[in-house]
């Protein structure tokens, strides 16, 4: 039986670890009834992990679940379990079956019996979805919903399976405006009924307009659990980013900045891709480390991504130089000059099998041409060079790139982009998930690229590296850029003030 | 490195096996020996020969298969039909419809107007895989089922027979030489193949785009042209596949040509221990594994497999060797190895 009272579910002392990883140490969690309970922290910092404890995806490796209710601390082994507990997720992808009919995604895998008598299912589900608002019918087919719908028809599904706690793992990301405004009201109306609800989501202005209480987590350690009135989100984000805000340290090194003529290497205006971020203006000069910051999810990325042709650009225009040119694919942005060190080192860095050699080359390569390769000598020079000029340590050149440790990878990427000698060098997350002296490593790099004239866009999640890296912040809430910070307003306090942007607008 | 990790020791290791069980059962197999064909020139004939003749045309397969295997990490299951295709486009430009047999246009003509058609309906096969994201063997099913069809329309269903002496050359032996002319056009291809891995960056660029599509892209590269690339050169060793086929008989017989010589050249790929499911590759480990699935076909023939059961005999083959090749049996296997060593130091 949860100690508090109201308390549906009460989580104590969670420890998991994974390899070398200790993903949660010794966190606590509570969730009243009839609550909705925003759970907070940027990558890594162990939402995920807790709620696949709380689901049965993952065994804990320590700690106790107490649910209202029963007695004894209860264990929860499968997702199975934890449905039978009356805990139930929706996920922000769908995973319900496109191809049935919404009430028979209602009842898919509860006895086989409401699904037989297709009659009294199709009314039973009628029945829910009228009460709960839902704009669907019990007999259309799911995929021809709105994506909205088919969440609201796994929240019905879960409703029904009379669940007390209800967790909802960024619902929102998909969905537009209108559809956001749409889960809310249900969210409240669920809320008014005794469920209590965690809510996963990496967009503050829904934090503050539906949650009544925060849990925030950070390196898989529980910071704190505040009332929504009382934590105002400049704190928040503090918290997130494990930051107060007179702990405002001033890192600048100003005596080897690049001493050139002040010309702009990359302008662009009304920017805009097809990954959903709002039209921007950007330039960077020459010797120029500028930043784009914000939250997980707040388009920072996506706005390299288009200077890059990475994602389809569907409007606005880049000069380089001053000078308009048209880049419609990465090609295109790999010969004016630019180059792109991708987010996500696995999926869109590496090409795993193939040696260490090939793929520092790769992108020199293909500039040069289809119909030019390298000589085995000019690979070997080339490879060789870098492979010591940033001290990868592998076996040979010839090691796949795969068996090499992540740091290790990330160097060989930015090898293959500094050979192709570019005049600006997009770095997404260069540090991400390396340690710390090659991070550090890195950070000197990019200082020394750009005092010898190298333009460098610097992303990364933590601040303290961009404060220290970057002469000038873009910042960017909720896909948009909300501001620009240089000299004098680039302090922790700042750059947290603008990224929560409390009551700015 | 070790031979043993090197990916030709798998090919390699099935030719010895296959030859140590012929030398046991009976040596007579590696018997060549020096003859006339019907048109009085020296041949050479005996069981490697056979090999050698009929091994070629897979070999010249395999080299496209492995080339869309390894970009699109899934393989084209119609070349059989499209040998057929480009077999009779050859027949209907050499001789027309209702001709005495003599030569219509010169055989090089013919062969050209062949290339181009196999390799527009490469391209075809291509269009489905790489822009309309199909799964290779599902898109390729459609030329696979009509293929065949496509080839006996092209000559209104008839069967027109070559009476020329050359355009026997391509598919037997050229006057003076011993040796089957398949044998010298599969080398031609392998040189050709070899030297566009050479000086261009065909193998760099498939590669890339077969292990990581989403990271070729952001380097400049197009997936969607390097997939769609690899069915074109597949379609030109059709081409030249439709030549070998039709010169052996003179004539075509749409419904039995090349049957079933997509599986061969797909069994030659993963006998040459390239991975079915794409990336790297070793085109010459493939056409060792052409050679070694001709060598088994023959052997069985000579044990006198009747060719029906043929089938059931090379799926034994193949069970063996994808079991292999299966990542969780390497990890086994080495595991064993580690343990077996270690037990050995101890001892």
């Amino acid at each position: 039986m949860p100690v508090k009272e109201n308390a549906v579910l009460e989580m104590k002392n969670i420890h998991k670890s994974f390899p070398g990883v200790r993903a949660l140490d010794g966190v606590d969690f509570s969730l009243c009834e009839g609550e909705i309970h925003a759970l907070m922290g940027e990558n890594g910092a162990g939402k995920s992990t807790l709620i696949k404890v709380l689901t049965g995806v993952y065994e804990k490796d320590e700690g106790d679940i107490f649910l209202k209710g029963h007695d004894k601390a209860v264990a929860i082994r499968s997702p199975q379990d934890a449905q039978n507990l009356g805990i139930s997720t929706v996920y922000q992808e769908i995973t319900l079956c496109p191809n049935l009919t919404v009430a028979e995604n209602m009842y898919i895998g509860r006895g086989k019996s409401k699904l037989t008598k297709w009659r009294k299912m199709n009314a039973d589900a009628d029945r829910i979805l009228e009460n709960l608002g839902i704009p669907a019918k019990a007999n259309q087919q799911l995929s021809d919903c709105s994506i909205a719908v088919q969440q609201m028809v796994a929240i019905a599904r879960a409703v029904d399976m009379d669940c007390k706690v209800l967790i909802l793992d960024e619902p929102t990301s998909s969905l537009d405006e209108s559809e956001v405004e749409k889960l809310f009201g249900l969210m409240k109306d669920l809320r008014a009924r005794g469920v209590g609800i965690i809510f996963v989501t990496h967009f503050l202005d829904q934090v503050y307009e539906v949650c009544d209480k925060i849990t925030v987590l950070r390196d898989g350690r529980l910071v704190g659990e505040y009332v929504i009135e009382d934590l105002p989100r400049v704190k928040l984000v503090a918290k997130m980013l494990g930051k107060e805000l007179d702990d405002m340290e001033e890192i600048k090194d100003e005596n080897q900045m690049y001493k050139g003529p002040d010309e702009r290497v990359i302008e662009v205006e009304g920017l805009q891709s097809d990954a959903g971020i709002k039209p921007f203006d950007f330039y960077i000069k020459k010797g120029e480390v500028n930043g784009f910051t914000g939250l997980l999810g707040s388009g920072r990325s996506e706005c390299v991504r288009a200077i890059f042709a990475a994602d389809k650009v569907v409007a606005g225009t880049v000069k380089k130089n001053g000078k308009a040119v048209k880049i419609t694919k990465p090609l295109d942005a790999m010969k004016n000059g630019i180059a792109y060190l991708p987010e996500d080192r696995k999926r869109d860095g590496i090409v795993g099998d193939l040696s260490v050699r090939d793929n520092i080359i790769l992108a020199a390569q293909v500039l040069r041409g289809f119909f030019r390769p390298f000589s085995k000598a000019e690979a070997n020079k080339f490879a060789d060079e870098y492979i010591k000029l940033l001290e990868i340590k592998t076996a040979s050149a010839d090691t796949p790139i795969k068996s090499l440790s992540g740091g290790n990878q990330q160097k060989v990427i930015l090898a293959r982009w500094l050979l192709t000698h570019p005049e600006y060098l997009i770095l997404d997350e260069p540090t991400r998930g390396i340690d710390i002296g090659t991070k550090i490593e890195i950070q000197k790099l990019v200082l020394k690229l750009a005092s010898e004239g190298m333009s460098v866009t610097f992303i990364s999640s933590e601040t303290d590296e961009m404060l220290r890296t970057c002469s000038r912040l873009v910042v960017m809430r909720d896909r948009k850029v909300v501001g620009e910070l240089s000299k004098d307003e680039l302090t922790q306090s700042k750059v947290m003030e603008t990224i929560a942007g409390g009551g700015m607008e | 490195m070790k031979v043993k990790n090197k990916q030709i020791f798998i090919p390699l290791a099935a030719l010895l096996l296959l030859a140590l069980f012929n030398l046991a059962m009976d040596p007579s197999f590696f018997k060549i020996s020096l003859g006339n064909n019907s048109a009085g020139d020296p041949v050479l004939t005996g069981y490697l020969m056979t090999i050698l003749d009929y091994g070629s045309e897979v070999a010249i397969l395999a080299i496209g298969m492995t080339l869309v295997t390894a970009a699109c990490g899934g393989q084209d299951i119609s070349v059989g039909a499209a040998v057929a295709i480009a077999g009779s486009v050859i027949l209907r430009v050499l001789v027309g419809q209702g001709g005495d047999g003599t030569l219509q246009a010169p055989i090089i003509v013919a062969f050209l107007i062949a290339c181009v058609v196999a390799m527009l309906f490469g391209a075809f096969n291509g269009v489905l895989v790489a822009i309309f994201n199909i799964q290779p063997m599902v898109a390729t099913l459609i030329l696979y089922t009509a293929g065949r069809s496509i080839a006996a329309w092209i000559n209104n269903n008839e069967l027109p027979i070559v009476t020329d002496q050359t355009f026997t050359y391509f598919g037997g032996f050229i006057p003076g030489i011993p040796v089957p002319t398949p044998f010298f056009l599969a080398v031609v291809c392998v040189v050709l193949i070899l030297l566009a891995l050479k000086f261009t960056n065909l193998g760099l660029y498939t590669q890339a785009v077969g292990i990581n599509a989403s990271s070729s892209r952001l380097n400049g590269l197009n997936p969607t042209f390097i997939k769609w690339l690899s069915f074109v050169i597949l379609g030109l060793c059709v081409a030249v596949v439709g030549l070998i086929k039709t010169s052996r008989l003179s004539t075509i017989n749409y419904s039995v040509i090349a049957k079933d010589i997509e599986m061969d050249a797909i069994l030659a790929v993963a006998l040459g221990g390239n991975a079915l499911s794409g990336g790297k590759f070793n085109i010459m480990a493939s056409i060792l594994g052409a050679y070694v699935i001709q060598f088994l076909t023959t052997t069985l023939y000579k044990f006198n497999v009747s060719s029906d059961a043929l089938p059931a005999y090379k799926a034994v083959v193949v069970i063996i060797l994808v079991v292999i090749s299966a990542p969780a049996v390497k990890d086994k296997l080495a595991a064993y190895g580690k343990k077996w060593k270690k037990q050995k130091e101890v001892g």
